[in-house]
C-alpha cells in the first residue's frame, strides 16, 4: 500500500458500459485487439469438475439483451481464491477464477469453468458452491450483482446467503443441470425484470 | 490490511432506474436488492499482472500503421481508494470514439468517418503507487437516439478492477466545460453535483507536453476503506 493522499470526497460514480464496449473489452477475435480475458477459465493444470455455465439475459419485455457483458468470480475446486487477500492457502494451479463474456444476438452467454468448492462465510460456516456474477449493459448505469448456485448441491439448504432470499425467489439463483455431449452443463437465465426477476444483491 | 466496503459509498452512483435515460426502464431491477454480509467471495477479486498488458497498449496513437487524426492528448491520473491510498498494479481499461465521434464497433452507424489508424481501445496497469497514463486523441461528441437531438458529451469509457470484485468500477471520463453537460441524461444520472464533477477530468497544464500534446488528469476513486485491524478468523 502506498502512503495516504488527501482524502477523496467519495467514489467516482459509475456510468453505463454503453453499447460499444465489445472492441475494447470482449473483442473475441472480431476486432483488431487482444482480449485480456475470456469466457474460458480452465487452465491445463486446473483440477475439479469441468462445467459449462450458460444461459440467456432478458429485459423487462422478455426480449434478449444482446449487448450485455457478464463477469464471473469464483473459488477453485478446493474453495480457494486466486487472491493473496484470501489468507488461506492459495490455489496451486494457474486457475484465476475470473471470466468475462459478451452476450450474443440471442442474449446468450456461456462460461467454461470448474465447479467451485465450499467457501466459508464470515462466521466460518460453509457456503454452498457458488459463482459471483456481475451484469453490465447499455441501459445499466451501475452493474448488478447476483450469484449462481448449482441444483442438487447438499449445501444449498443451509447456505447462509440463499437463506436471506425469499423461498419463492431462490430458484432464480440456482442453475439447472443439462448434459450436452457428455459435458456437464448448467443453465441459468437472467431476468432483469418480470415474474422471474433474478435476485440481485445489495453488496 | 483488510479493507471494508461500506454501502454508504454507493450513494454517489446513479440510480439504476433513471428514466431520462430511456434504456434503463426495461433493464433495471424492479424488486428490492437483497442485503447481505460480504463474504470472502465478495472481499476478494481477480489479480492480474503485466501479462495482461502489451507494450503500446496504453498509447492509442501508436497502434496503427500511422498516427490517428485528431487532437493528441495525455490522460493520466491516480487510482485511489476512499481513504486516499493509491491502488497499485490494478488493471485500467479504456475505450472511446475517434476524433470524429465514431466508434469502430459494427453497431455504430453514426455517419462520421472511421480512422484506419485508430481502434480506440487501451489498457494499462497502475504503477506501484496507483498512477496510470495513456496517450490518445480527444474523442468527438456524437448523436444518439435517446431523444430528439441527443448528443453525448465527449467522453472516454474506463473500466477498473481495484481490490475486490465489489470494488469493480465502469465509468466515463468527461472533459471540462463541455457545453453538452446540461442536456445529457447519462451524465446527469449522477444527481449530486460534487459526485458528478468527479467524472470530469481536470485540464493539466503542468503535465502538458510543449509542442506535442495537452494533458488531462482523471483520478479514479474506488470503494474500499481500511477496516479496524481486527482479523475475524
Amino acid at each position: 500500500m502506498s502512503k495516504a493522499h488527501s482524502k477523496p470526497e467519495g467514489v467516482t460514480p459509475s456510468q453505463t458500459v454503453g453499447p460499444f464496449f465489445a472492441y475494447g473489452l470482449t473483442s473475441n477475435g472480431q476486432y483488431d485487439w487482444n482480449d485480456a480475458f475470456s469466457n474460458n477459465l480452465v487452465t491445463a493444470d486446473t483440477s475439479g469438475e469441468r462445467i459449462r455455465v450458460e444461459g440467456r439475459v432478458f429485459d423487462g419485455d422478455g426480449q434478449p439483451i444482446p449487448d450485455c457483458m457478464l463477469e464471473i468470480w469464483q473459488a477453485d475446486a478446493q474453495g480457494r481464491f486466486s487472491d493473496p487477500q484470501d489468507k488461506r492457502a492459495l490455489p496451486n494451479s494457474s486457475f484465476k477464477g475470473f471470466g468475462r463474456c459478451a452476450t450474443d444476438a440471442n442474449g446468450g452467454y456461456a462460461f467454461d469453468t470448474i465447479k467451485p468448492g465450499i467457501v466459508p462465510d464470515p462466521d466460518g460456516k460453509p457456503q454452498a458452491p457458488h459463482i459471483l456474477l456481475a451484469i453490465f449493459a447499455r441501459g445499466m448505469l451501475l452493474h448488478s450483482y447476483t450469484r449462481i448456485y448449482f441444483s442438487g448441491e447438499a449445501g444449498n439448504a443451509a447456505d447462509p446467503v440463499l437463506a436471506l432470499v425469499p423461498a419463492d425467489r431462490r430458484a432464480t439463483l440456482i442453475a439447472q443441470p443439462a448434459h450436452c455431449n457428455g459435458n456437464a452443463v448448467y443453465r441459468l437465465d437472467i431476468h432483469m425484470q418480470g415474474d422471474n426477476e433474478t435476485v440481485f444483491f445489495d453488496v | 490490511m483488510t479493507l471494508s466496503y461500506p454501502l454508504q459509498s454507493l450513494a454517489a452512483h446513479p440510480a439504476r432506474l433513471s428514466p431520462a435515460y430511456k434504456s434503463t426502464v426495461k433493464r433495471s431491477p424492479t424488486k428490492p436488492l437483497i442485503p447481505m454480509r460480504h463474504t470472502l467471495s465478495e472481499l476478494t477479486g481477480p489479480v492480474y499482472g503485466h501479462e495482461a498488458v502489451r507494450e503500446n497498449d496504453n498509447d492509442l496513437t501508436l497502434q496503427g500503421k500511422g498516427e490517428p487524426l485528431g487532437e493528441r492528448i495525455i490522460v493520466h491520473g491516480h487510482v485511489l481508494d476512499e481513504d486516499g491510498r493509491g491502488v497499485p498494479n490494478t488493471l485500467v481499461e479504456l475505450w472511446q470514439a475517434n476524433a470524429c465521434g465514431r466508434y469502430i464497433h459494427v453497431v455504430d452507424q453514426h455517419p462520421a468517418p472511421l480512422d484506419p489508424n485508430f481502434t480506440g481501445a487501451g489498457r494499462t496497469q497502475s504503477d506501484s503507487e496507483g498512477y496510470y497514463r495513456f496517450v490518445t486523441v480527444k474523442p468527438g461528441a456524437y448523436p444518439w437516439g435517446n431523444h430528439h437531438n441527443a448528443w453525448r458529451p465527449a467522453h472516454i469509457h474506463f473500466s477498473v478492477f481495484g481490490h475486490s470484485f465489489i470494488s469493480r468500477l465502469v465509468t466515463q471520463m468527461y472533459f471540462p466545460g463541455d457545453p453538452l453537460f446540461p442536456f445529457d441524461p447519462i451524465f446527469n444520472s449522477v444527481t449530486d453535483e460534487k459526485a458528478r464533477n468527479r467524472m470530469v477530468s481536470d485540464f493539466d497544464l503542468e503535465n502538458t507536453k510543449p509542442n506535442w500534446a495537452l494533458c488531462y488528469r482523471f483520478n479514479i476513486v474506488l470503494r474500499g476503506r481500511n477496516a479496524t485491524p481486527m482479523e475475524t478468523k
